[in-house]
C-alpha cells in the first residue's frame, strides 16, 4: 500500500480538475458536492490503509520514501517529486483527509444555493491536495509547493465572496502575510542547503538525508540562523506573533473554509514543519527558546483579544491563534509529540466548533432572511437561547468547548496538560520554564473563559433575536449535523490515544511518534540542565491545578454571562481603556498600518509620482520626443512626391559613378 | 558623305530629343519622340543591323508610341499649364549635365577591347542580319525568348486589370 | 561605319536629355516618354558595341529590352489611366500619398 501513497494527493487533484473545469457545466449541486467529497474521502481510505500497514510494522521500519519521478536534477542539486511516509506524516494525512472529508460533506449542506458552488469545491479540493503535498513531501521543495499552494488556496477561499471589498482585502492580507513568512522559509532552506553543501559537500534538501547528516550540524550558530528563518515561515503560516493578524480577518470566507483551513489544517503547517525538522531545531536551544516565548506570548495575547469580541467566528479565530500558540510552546520546550498531539485534538474540536458556529450562522441567516432583517447573523449579541432550537449543534458544540477548555477526560485536557507539564518540567530553558508555564496556564484560563462566554451568549439565556425570526430557527439538516456529531465524538474521545503514564495510560501517541523525534531528543539532551527531575506529586499537582484553572475560567464566564448579566457592563465601565484596547485587538492592525502599511503606501506613492512619472516616463517620453524632433527635420526628405525620390536616386547614381570614375 | 549623314541624323536626333522634354503639349512631345526613334533606326541601319531598325520602327515608333498617343488623347490632356518649378529645372539640368559628363568621361578614358566575335560586317552583309539574329535567338537564347512570352502575357493581364474600373 | 565613340557620345547625350526630362517634367506621360528615350539611348550603345565587337549578343539584348519596354508601356499606361480615373490628373505632384 505504501507504493500507492501518490494516490492520496491525486484524488483531490482529480476532483479539483473535474469541478474546476466542468463544474460550471455540471450545475447539479449534488453531483459537484459528491465529486468533491468522494475525492477527498478516497484519499482518506487510502490513508487509513497506509496507517493500518504502518501499525503492523516494527517501529524502526516505519520510514518509507516513494520517488514518483525525478523533478530537478541540476549539478549537485537534486530534487525529486517524492513522498515520505513516517508516523508523523501518517498522523497528518489522517487528520487532513479525515477532517477534510467531514468538512467537504458539511459544505454540501452549508454552501447550498450559493453562487459558484462548483468553484468552492474546486478550491477545497485544490487546498486538500496542496496540504497533502505539504505533509507528504520528502524534500523541502515539494513541501514548499504545498506550502505555497495552501497559501494560494487560502487566498482564493477567503476571497470567495470577492464582490465584497472586505473579503478581497482580507484575502490580500492573508496572502501578503503568508508571503512574508514564505520568504523566511526559503531563506532557511537556502541557508541549510548552502551550509551542508559548502562545509560537508552534502548537497541535499531531502529530509531523510538531512536527518542522517544532522549530527554534523553545530549547536547554535548557523543552525540558529536557519531555524529562525524557518520559524519566520512558520509564524506566517501558523498565524503567530507578529504575523497573526491575517487569521481573524480570514473569517470573511465561508465557515467551512475557516474550519478546514484556519483551524484544522493549513495553520498547523508551521507546527508540522517544525516537527518535521525537529532534528535541526533541536540543535539550536536559542531558537527553541524563541519559539517557546513566541508561542506562549501568542497564546495569552490572542486569548485576551478573544474575550472581548462579539463576532462568533472571530472569537473562534482568536482561539485558534491562541491554541496554535500552545502548539508552538510545546515545540519550543522540546515536547514535539505533545505539540503534534495538540495539533490533532485541536483539529477535532476546533473543526467541530467552527462547523457548529457555521450551523448557527446558517440558521440565523436563514431566520433573519425570512423576516428581511439586516442584522448581523454572526454577532453573538443577536443570538441567545439557541440550545432549544438546535439541540445537536448545541451538544456537539458544548462537548468541543469542554474539550478545548481542558476538562478531563476530553481530548483537549490530555494534550494541553501535556504541553503545560512539559513547559514546566523541561530541562532546556531553566528559569524561564516557570514563566512559560504560568503564561500557558493563564492563557488556558482565558481560553475557558471566552469559550464559555461564547457558549453562554449563543446557546443560553433569553433569545435576543426578533421573535418573528425565532420561529424560523431550526436545526440544520443531516448533512451538516453528521460531521458535527463525528467531530464531537472525536473531540470527546480523541485524547485517549495519548493518556500520559501518570494517569495509568500507555501514551500510545508519543510512542507512535518516537521514531520521528528520537534524533531531536538525542540532540536536546546534550545541553539539558540535569537538575532535579520534578516528582510525580508535582505532576499531579499541576494537573489538578490546570483543571482548577479551567474550571475557574468557566465559573467566571458563568457568573458574568448567566447569573449576573450586568457584570460585563460594569467591568467595561470600570476599565474603559482596557476594554477598548482589547476590543480593538490591542490596536495591532493599526500599529501595523502605521509601521508598515502606510510607509509602504507612501513609498509606493513616491515611486509612482516621483520615480515612475518623472524618471521612468520622463526617459521614455524624452527618447520619443528626441526622435520626434529629429524626424521633424528629416521628414522634409519624405515629401511623398515621386520626382523627389527620382531626383535623389539619380543624384546617388551620379555621385557614385563620379566617385568610381574620378577616384 | 557618311560622316555628314551621321552628323545630320545626330542633329535631328538631339533636337527632337530636346523637343520631347520641352514641349508643353504632350502630343508634340510624342511626335518628337517618334522622330528620335526614326533617327535611332537610321543609326541601326548604319550599324549593319537592319533587323533591329525594322523592329525599332515597328515596336517603338509603331506600337508603343501609338499606345502613348492613344492614352494622351483618351485622357484628353490639355497643355501642361501648371506652374513651373525653376529650382527643379536647374537641379534636373545639373544632374543631367553630370550624367553626361560621367558617361563621356568613361568613353574617353576607357579603351574598347579588340573585336573578338565572329560576326564581321562582311558576314552580316553576305548572310543577312535577320538570319544571323534568328539563329542566335533560337539556339543560344531560346529559353529567355520563350520567357518573354510569359512576360508579355503578364503585362497584358496586368494592363487589363489595372485599367478596368470595376473587375 | 563611323567611329564607335561618336555613337557612344550620341547615346550619352540622349541619355542625359532623358534624365533631365524625367527630373524636370511633371506630366507623367512626358516622364514616361523620357524614360523610353533613356532606354533607347542604352539600346544604341548595345547595338554599337555589338557591331564593333562582332558579337550579336548585344542585339539580342536590345530585343529583350524592347519586349520589356512594350510590357512596361502597357502596364505603365494602364497605371496612368487608373490614376487619372482616381484623381482627374496626371500630374506627379498629385501622387503624394507616400509622405510621412
Amino acid at each position: 500500500m505504501f507504493d500507492n501513497v501518490w494516490l492520496i494527493p491525486l484524488f483531490p487533484l482529480i476532483g479539483f480538475l473535474i469541478n474546476g473545469l466542468f463544474g460550471k457545466k455540471i450545475k447539479n449541486e449534488a453531483v459537484i458536492g459528491a465529486i468533491g467529497t468522494l475525492a477527498i474521502f478516497a484519499s482518506f481510505v487510502v490513508s487509513c490503509l497506509i496507517l493500518m500497514q504502518m501499525i503492523g510494522l516494527p517501529a524502526e521500519q516505519r520510514v518509507f520514501e516513494k520517488v514518483l519521478f525525478p523533478w530537478i536534477h541540476s549539478g549537485n542539486f537534486k530534487a525529486d517529486m517524492a513522498f515520505l511516509l513516517d508516523p508523523l506524516s501518517c498522523v497528518m494525512i489522517m487528520v487532513v483527509t479525515g477532517v477534510g472529508s467531514l468538512i467537504h460533506l458539511y459544505s454540501i449542506g452549508y454552501m447550498h444555493g450559493e453562487e459558484g458552488f462548483y468553484r468552492f469545491f474546486a478550491y477545497l479540493n485544490l487546498f486538500c491536495m496542496s496540504m497533502l503535498l505539504l505533509v507528504l513531501g520528502s524534500n523541502m521543495l515539494v513541501m514548499f509547493i504545498g506550502w505555497e499552494g495552501v497559501g494560494l488556496c487560502s487566498y482564493l477561499l477567503i476571497g470567495y465572496y470577492f464582490h465584497k471589498k472586505s473579503a478581497g482585502d482580507a484575502a490580500k492580507k492573508a496572502f501578503v502575510m503568508n508571503r512574508v513568512g514564505d520568504f523566511g522559509f526559503l531563506l532557511g532552506l537556502f541557508t541549510l542547503y548552502w551550509w551542508f553543501g559548502s562545509n560537508h559537500n552534502i548537497w541535499t534538501i531531502n529530509f531523510v538525508e538531512i536527518k542522517a547528516a544532522s549530527h554534523l550540524l553545530p549547536y547554535g550558530g548557523v543552525v540558529t540562523v536557519a531555524t529562525l528563518c524557518f520559524f519566520v515561515g512558520a509564524t506566517g503560516k501558523s498565524a503567530q506573533l507578529p504575523l497573526f493578524t491575517w487569521l481573524p480577518d480570514a473569517m470573511e470566507g465561508p465557515t467551512p473554509v475557516s474550519a478546514l483551513i484556519h483551524a484544522a489544517t493549513m495553520v498547523t503547517a508551521g507546527v508540522y514543519m517544525i516537527g518535521r525538522m525537529s532534528f535541526v531545531f533541536a540543535k539550536s536551544p536559542d531558537t527553541l527558546l524563541v519559539i517557546a516565548v513566541v508561542g506562549a506570548a501568542t497564546a495569552i495575547f490572542a486569548a485576551t483579544i478573544g474575550t472581548a469580541q462579539n463576532d462568533i467566528k472571530r472569537v473562534l479565530a482568536y482561539s485558534t491563534v491562541s491554541q496554535l500558540g500552545f502548539m508552538f510552546l510545546a515545540m519550543g520546550v522540546g515536547a514535539f509529540s505533545a505539540g503534534i498531539f495538540h495539533l490533532m485534538t485541536h483539529a477535532f474540536f476546533k473543526a467541530c466548533l467552527f462547523l457548529g458556529s457555521g450551523s448557527v450562522i446558517h440558521s440565523m441567516h436563514h431566520a433573519l432572511h425570512k423576516i428581511h432583517s439586516h442584522d448581523d447573523a454572526q454577532d453573538m449579541r443577536n443570538m441567545g437561547g439557541l440550545r432549544k432550537a438546535m439541540p445537536i449543534t448545541f451538544i456537539t458544540f458544548a462537548v468541543s468547548t469542554i474539550a478545548i477548555s481542558g476538562i478531563p477526560p476530553l481530548s483537549g485536557f490530555f494534550s494541553k496538560d501535556e504541553i503545560l507539564w512539559m513547559a514546566f518540567s523541561n530541562q532546556f530553558h531553566g528559569n524561564v520554564n516557570i514563566y512559560l508555564w504560568g503564561i500557558g496556564a493563564v492563557a488556558a484560563c482565558f481560553t475557558a473563559f471566552y469559550m464559555w462566554r461564547l457558549v453562554f451568549m449563543t446557546f443560553f439565556g433569553d433569545c435576543r433575536i426578533n421573535p418573528t425570526a425565532k420561529s424560523y430557527l431550526h436545526e440544520s439538516p443531516l448533512v451538516i449535523t453528521i460531521p458535527l456529531m463525528v467531530l464531537g465524538a472525536l473531540a470527546a474521545v480523541g485524547g485517549f490515544i495519548g493518556v500520559p503514564k501518570i494517569l495509568g495510560g500507555l501514551n500510545h501517541f508519543e510512542h507512535w511518534l518516537e521514531p520521528v523525534f528520537e534524533t531531536a531528543h538525542e540532540y536536546s539532551t546534550q545541553y539539558a540542565h540535569h537538575g532535579a527531575h520534578p516528582s510525580h506529586s508535582v505532576e499531579w499537582t499541576l494537573m489538578i491545578l490546570s483543571t482548577v484553572i479551567a474550571v475557574i475560567g468557566i465559573m467566571i464566564a458563568a457568573t458574568m454571562y448567566v447569573k449576573n448579566k450586568s457584570l460585563p457592563g460594569r467591568f467595561v465601565a470600570t476599565f474603559p481603556t482596557l476594554h477598548r484596547a482589547v476590543f480593538n485587538k490591542w490596536y495591532v492592525d493599526e500599529i501595523y498600518d502605521y509601521l508598515f502599511v502606510n510607509p509602504c503606501k507612501a513609498f509606493g506613492q513616491f515611486l509612482w509620482k516621483g520615480f515612475d512619472v518623472l524618471i521612468v516616463d520622463g526617459v521614455v517620453n524624452g527618447v520619443a520626443n528626441t526622435v520626434m524632433g529629429f524626424s521633424g527635420i528629416f521628414r522634409y526628405m519624405q515629401s511623398g512626391y515621386i520626382y523627389n525620390y527620382a531626383f535623389s536616386m539619380a543624384l546617388g547614381v551620379v555621385v557614385m559613378l563620379g566617385y568610381f570614375i574620378f577616384k | 558623305m557618311e560622316t555628314l549623314f551621321f552628323l545630320i541624323i545626330t542633329l535631328v536626333a538631339i533636337v527632337s530629343a530636346i523637343l520631347v522634354i520641352t514641349c508643353k503639349n504632350p502630343i508634340n512631345s510624342a511626335l518628337s519622340l517618334i522622330m528620335t526613334f526614326f533617327c535611332l533606326a537610321t543609326y541601326y541601319v548604319m550599324l549593319d543591323a537592319p533587323f533591329m531598325a525594322a523592329v525599332q520602327v515597328m515596336v517603338y515608333a509603331g506600337a508603343i508610341m501609338v499606345l502613348i498617343v492613344f492614352t494622351i488623347m483618351l485622357l484628353n490632356i490639355r497643355v501642361d499649364s501648371s506652374k513651373k518649378h525653376s529650382h527643379k529645372l536647374v537641379l534636373g539640368s545639373i544632374i543631367g549635365f553630370f550624367t553626361l559628363l560621367n558617361t563621356i568621361f568613361v568613353l574617353v578614358k576607357s579603351r574598347a577591347a579588340l573585336p573578338t566575335g565572329p560576326y564581321s560586317g562582311e558576314m552580316l552583309r553576305s548572310i543577312g542580319h535577320t538570319e544571323l539574329v534568328g539563329r542566335e535567338m533560337f539556339t543560344n537564347f531560346l529559353l529567355p525568348f520563350e520567357i518573354t512570352s510569359i512576360l508579355l502575357l503578364v503585362a497584358i493581364i496586368g494592363a487589363v486589370i489595372l485599367a478596368k474600373k470595376k473587375i | 561605319m563611323e567611329n564607335l565613340n561618336s555613337y557612344l557620345i550620341v547615346s550619352a547625350i540622349l541619355f542625359a536629355i532623358g534624365t533631365i526630362g524625367v527630373l524636370t517634367r511633371k506630366n507623367v506621360i512626358v516622364m514616361f516618354m523620357s524614360i523610353e528615350l533613356m532606354l533607347n539611348a542604352v539600346n544604341l550603345t548595345f547595338v554599337a558595341f555589338s557591331r564593333y565587337l562582332g558579337n550579336l549578343d548585344g542585339q539580342i539584348f536590345v530585343f529583350f529590352i524592347m519586349t520589356v519596354a512594350a510590357a512596361e508601356a502597357a502596364v505603365g499606361l494602364a497605371l496612368i489611366i487608373a490614376f487619372f480615373n482616381n484623381k482627374e490628373s496626371i500630374d506627379v505632384e498629385d501622387v503624394n500619398l507616400m509622405k510621412w
